[in-house]
């Protein structure tokens, strides 16, 4: 990518703007991060008034600003410029470089100084300077810009999550109120049944987003300890017999007695919790689940198999967005708060782990968790952010 | 004998869907269920509908206007309302600001959820009298 940026020279000898034109004219900057080249396009102002017409008419990026001149003084432009809120940066070319002026002209907008008289190397240093400060400045705005819209989308989808239980409860008391779907009390049961199971899910994603929240902002507490995978998987799978039971889903163990790691064990069962649960809560009535521990060189794999609805390939490629649920009428029952993926994905994360899948539609699906069997204490950078304020 | 007005509900809340079902057929109005976009299409070329009820965010944030748009181009006759959730909380405007605007959502209402069953009726009934 080349860009120009516009630079203006404002000083009342001739000779000096020239000498910058002159310098910066066949002058590139290249700023290897940001895969750019920067050209420049230089106009001239001999006065500060003059300065002022054209920034008005065609704003530059860049000003090199002489202090003394003539009528207006270079600090009276730069207050003049303060009022004006652009976006750009100005260096100031002075004769006499005090530590006064130059703590004055800083309090007011400039951002560097050149002393004159200057060589054509000197200029172009100072020039090669600002250019990338100025370049790397609104590559930092932009992705703030980036960062805020990300955060107003999650926030639109929260808003929506939210708002659907809610909206589907009191369109049940609706229903009830006018007596619009019987006469018996019992052509009621389903209305009051789903509406428990709404709350049951709105509920379920409060927590999950304050789970996530904590994890993003780094607030949980983690206590890395040397612990037993199988041990917690064991008792992972012991947690939700009742949940299996009910469906007539048995859960199977396969794996070596022991499989020691480091790790948080808050965070190790976070993640059992929501492989197993959902394979109980995904899976056919009379299915199994089947929970494989493998020791894989520095990291454990944790496979869980179920042999529940599956999905099919586009319904994966969605299934690690925020707030995916994958909705049909085979879901519709299972509670869910479209956030268990993410925090699953997030939490192994910081064990350098990864989470893949695969699936078949009416066949069931394997969700297999990597995870570092000594991971570093820090969180690793790069998890996409996420964090509500 | 006059045939019962067809009213096609597209909704993903499977609950909301019912909720609409229950009160129009209450009303006598034949319902078409959608549930989601991609319902929504099929179903709005498999019948002509009388009236549209669209809910705006399904899989796409914007499904409501889309579905809105091809119903409109299909069938230019057919009223259609949009339902949302989201307008209060997040601030965003979707009403119309300009007629370019409102020709491109092409709503002819847009009702903010939870819909009580009165509003319901009475939008209903104005729109397809």
């Amino acid at each position: 990518m080349s860009e120009t940026l516009h630079l203006l020279v404002v000083d009342d000898e001739m000779g000096m703007r020239l000498s910058v034109e002159r310098a910066l004219r066949h002058f590139s900057v290249h700023l290897p991060d940001l895969q750019d080249d920067i050209a420049f396009r230089v106009s001239q102002a001999e006065s500060g008034e003059a300065a002022l017409a054209l920034i008005d008419a065609d704003p530059p990026d860049l000003i090199l600003l002489d202090y003394k001149l003539p009528g207006m003084s270079g600090l009276d432009v730069l207050t003049a410029l303060q009022e004006r809120k652009l976006d750009l940066l100005v260096v100031m070319i002075t004769a006499y470089a005090s530590l006064e002026t130059a703590v004055q002209a800083t309090k007011i907008g400039a951002f560097d100084f050149l002393a004159k008289p200057f060589t054509p190397e000197e200029l172009r240093a100072t020039v090669q300077k600002i250019t990338r400060h100025c370049m790397l400045q609104r590559e930092a705005s932009k992705l703030a810009e980036e960062r805020r819209q990300i955060r107003f989308e999650f926030l639109s989808v929260l808003a929506h999550e939210l708002k659907s239980p809610l909206a589907a409860v009191q369109g049940n008391l609706f229903i009830l109120r006018d007596h619009l779907a019987g006469e018996t009390i019992q052509d009621y049961d389903h209305l009051v049944n789903r509406s428990i199971i709404r709350l049951e899910g709105m509920k379920k994603l409060i927590f999950d987003l304050l789970d996530l929240t904590r994890i993003e902002s780094g607030q949980k507490k983690r206590t890395l300890a040397d612990l037993d995978l199988c041990a917690a998987a064991r008792l992972s799978i012991e947690t939700h017999r009742a949940l299996a039971e009910e469906k007539h889903v048995s859960i199977s163990f396969e794996g070596p007695t022991s499989l020691r790691m480091k790790a948080d064990a808050g965070e190790l069962e976070m993640i059992l919790n929501n492989l197993i649960s959902n394979a109980v809560k995904y899976n056919k009535d009379g299915g199994t689940v089947t929970v494989a521990l493998l020791e894989l060189g520095p990291s454990v794999s944790i496979a869980v198999r179920d042999t529940g609805i599956g999905m099919t390939q586009a319904e994966v490629s969605r299934l690690f967005g925020e707030f995916t649920r994958i909705k049909n009428k085979r879901t519709m029952n299972i509670l869910g708060s479209g956030l268990g993926l993410s925090i699953l994905k997030r939490v192994s994360h910081l064990y350098g782990g990864q989470v893949h899948v695969q699936s078949e539609p009416d066949q069931g699906s394997t969700f297999t968790v990597t995870l570092q069997k000594e991971p570093s204490s820090a969180p690793s950078d790069g998890a996409p952010s996420l964090t509500v304020r | 004998m006059t045939t019962k007005k067809k009213i096609l509900i597209v909704e993903d809340d499977l609950d909301q869907l019912d909720h609409l079902a229950v009160i129009l057929k209450a009303d006598g109005y034949e319902v078409i269920s959608a549930q989601g976009q991609a319902e929504g299409e099929e179903a709005m070329l498999a019948t002509i509908p009388d009236l549209a009820i669209l809910d705006l965010m399904m899989e796409n944030m914007d499904s409501g206007f889309v579905l809105c748009h091809q119903i409109k181009q299909l069938y230019p006759e057919t009223p259609v309302i949009l339902l949302t959730a989201v307008r209060s909380e997040t601030g965003i405007d979707f009403s119309a600001k300009s007629k370019a605007a409102s020709s491109w959502t092409k709503a002819d209402v847009l009702l903010d959820k939870p819909i009580r069953p009165e509003q319901l009726r009475v939008e209903v009934r104005r729109l397809m009298a």
